[in-house]
């Protein structure tokens, strides 16, 4: 049989506008560059030469850092941008969820929306149809079905979104970070059905930064990095080749000098660094300090950035925030938020940061998944147990020894 | 063919330039989604509604009628009440003013559907124009309401030129508005300059004024190839004194055409970008 999909030589070129101008027009700044000769752009490659083919049937986790290309390949196979160059050829109806919701409007119902959404993400009438009840049920939001979508929790707003995407009925399912939302509970629903999903025979091309939830779902990865297919093999290759690419690219204490991606209109991160005071490795025993130095371009609001450490495995080792202005006097320009984490605190491995930066402690201005890599090492100390303990944190108590005769 | 070549698709640059309409058809359930979506939210948290879509040609007719009426009237020998000259002009109007304001902003505020899913792009003008006929149909019955209530003669058999008049409105309105639209993807001046461009429409346009008013022959050239004009013409051939002018009917669908043509190929030739633009 021929692959359901076949990715042919894909490359995807932007311009992007030197710093200081903005990414979209205005025909003022159009007529002022005809009569200059640079207009200020450069050719950036988010893709180049892709290739691969997909099964039908199987189902295909896509994993590399922010800028890697993932979402950029992804808006290709959705048809939502061209493709420089290459071709891609699919055998089957190809349905995205770079989003859920897609397409809800605050002022209509619960069920209005349930058609708009299904719709949008090309399910006929009929299909919806059929599919209503199933679709109500998995939500949960029977009795607001007639309620407008304005008066639903976020929560249940997405938990509908989700119900509608659930049921495409697509030949080639593709995901895009969808499940990083909602509760814990809701969470696992949706991987439930995913996993149904994937399972039912359908083609499924997932990307998360989730490593767990992408080695549950899939059955083969690729790594992208920079633009490039780095790695084709099964999950668990891709995952560890991934996780490699990882470490030696961030060289540990070295000061982390962000791109392109890591900026928004209001917050551009510039670097994160780990350090000790005198050693060149990060151990167990050795104090950390941690620098992240950013641009704020908010003025006179509440700034707070916060942390986000987890393990290799995904697992959430604390979440804290430093509040950078407290009296609504944030300022813009260059703000480092440093601190240090005491010695014997983490065990041994290796952990990611994820910084979020809000606004007024309720509003997110701007959140980067994942975006420093760092790793602990054992203590090469002589006598006491250097070897790999099992656990998350790496305590080192003061034990008080009591000892009685019988 | 394969089994599995049913649904066959090729993603590749953009090459041939085709107007695409075959496949907005097999998205036909989408579009008529989409128009419904615009009509249930449009008069959302209003105390009057739908009345709006009639108390705003009303409105604009009593204050022509006041202001104007009578000067119009004996300047240009208007041999049918000027208020119902003016409701027509008005309907007419409404329709072209705000399915073309609808038109123009409507892919800017769907931008964040087009970033993340793919149908096709016309989709989005075509329901905004959609949405505002509705609001046509019912003006159009408020004109018939005033054209009882004046006790005007009635041409009947003119009845017959009011599908034309819709379809040379709704394309006149579709191929500025897809225009409009494709560039205000690319440039948000078009949001500041579209008020100012409707406005200034309203006054080349014979809609409180017949073509007549005028003795310069470059004005009257204007009026006639006004895109506007034609329908204007068609609808007005209902009054029964009404004297229809084929020509104006002639040169407003020349035009007509060459914007929608125009409209439909800029649309076309930059749609494939719009989501990295907007």
């Amino acid at each position: 049989m021929k692959p359901i999909l076949e990715i042919d030589a894909v490359s995807k070129k932007y311009l992007i506008h030197k710093s200081g101008q903005q990414p979209y027009l205005s025909l003022r700044d159009s007529l002022s560059t005809v009569f200059r000769r640079s207009n200020g752009k450069e050719a950036f490659w988010a893709l180049k030469d892709v290739s691969f083919q997909v099964q039908a049937g199987e189902s295909i986790g896509i994993i590399g850092k922010n800028g890697a290309g993932k979402s950029t390949l992804l808006k290709i196979l959705s048809q939502i941008t061209p493709p420089t160059t290459g071709k891609i050829t699919a055998r089957g109806r190809i349905a995205s969820l770079l989003e859920v919701g897609t397409g809800f409007h605050a002022e209509l119902t619960g069920r209005e929306n349930i058609f708009m959404n299904g719709s949008i993400l090309g399910m006929r009438k009929a299909e919806i149809l059929k599919n209503f009840d199933a679709i109500v049920d998995f939500s949960g939001v029977e009795q607001f079905l007639d309620t407008p979508l304005k008066h639903y929790s976020s929560g249940m707003q997405l938990r509908l979104a989700f119900a509608v995407a659930a049921f495409l009925e697509n030949e080639i399912l593709i995901i895009d970070e969808v499940l990083a939302v909602g509760d814990a509970e809701f969470q696992k629903k949706c991987m439930g059905k995913m996993g149904e999903v994937s399972k039912s025979g359908r083609t499924v091309l997932f990307v998360s930064h989730n490593i767990g939830a992408v080695k549950s779902l899939c059955s083969r990865g690729l790594v992208l990095n920079k633009g490039q297919l780095e790695f084709s093999g099964n999950i668990d290759e891709s995952v560890s080749y991934y996780q490699q690419m990882n470490y030696s690219e961030n060289a540990l204490l070295k000061v982390f000098e962000t791109s392109a991606p890591f900026r928004n209109e209001t917050i551009e991160l510039i670097s994160i660094a780990a350090s000790t005071p005198n050693q060149d490795v990060l151990s167990v025993s050795q104090k950390i300090r941690f620098e992240i130095t950013f641009n704020c371009l908010l003025e006179n609001i509440n700034l707070d950035c916060t942390m986000e450490f987890r393990t290799i495995e995904e697992v959430i080792v604390f979440h804290t925030g430093a509040l950078v202005s407290r009296n609504r006097d944030s300022k813009t320009g260059q703000y480092t938020v440093a601190f240090e984490m005491p010695g014997f605190y983490l065990n041994a491995g290796e952990y990611s940061i994820s910084l979020i930066f809000g606004k007024d402690q309720r509003e997110q201005l701007f959140a980067i998944d994942s975006c420093y890599f760092f790793k602990i090492d054992n203590d090469a100390v002589i006598g006491s147990n250097s070897g790999h303990l099992p656990g998350i944190l790496r305590p080192d108590f003061d034990y008080q020894i009591t000892h009685q005769s019988f | 063919m394969y089994p599995e070549d049913k649904y066959l698709l090729e993603i590749k640059p953009k090459s041939k330039f085709s107007f695409g309409f075959k496949e907005i058809l097999s998205y036909w359930e989408l579009l008529y989604f989409f128009t419904w979506r615009e009509i249930k939210v449009k008069y959302k948290q209003t105390v009057l509604g739908f009345l709006w879509v009639i108390l705003q040609p009303v409105l604009m007719t009593l204050v022509f009628t006041f202001f104007l009426g009578s000067a119009i009237t004996n300047m240009t020998k208007l041999n049918i009440p000027y208020p119902l000259f003016a409701l027509s002009g008005m309907v007419i109007w409404s329709f072209f003013s705000s399915g073309l304001s609808n038109a123009a902003n409507s892919m800017v505020n769907n931008s964040n559907i087009i970033k993340k899913v793919y149908f096709p792009r016309l989709i989005i003008p075509f329901s905004a124009i959609l949405s505002s006929s509705i609001d046509f149909m019912i003006s159009l019955g408020l004109l018939f309401a005033a054209l009882l209530y004046f006790g005007a003669p009635v041409n009947w058999l003119h009845l017959l030129y009011l599908p034309l008049a819709l379809i040379m409105i709704s394309f006149a309105t579709l191929g500025i508005g897809m225009f409009l639209a494709a560039l205000n993807i690319k440039y948000r001046d078009v949001r500041y300059m579209l008020p100012f461009f409707i406005q200034g429409m309203l006054f080349i346009s014979p809609i409180m004024f017949p073509v007549s008013i005028s003795n310069n022959a470059i004005a009257t050239t204007i009026l006639q190839f006004n895109p506007v004009a034609g329908a204007l013409e068609l609808i007005r051939s209902i009054f029964g004194n009404y004297e229809l002018n084929w020509m104006t009917v002639g040169y407003s669908s020349i035009s007509t055409l060459v914007f929608f043509l125009i409209g439909l190929y800029y649309f076309r030739k930059t749609e494939a970008y719009f989501a990295d633009l907007a």
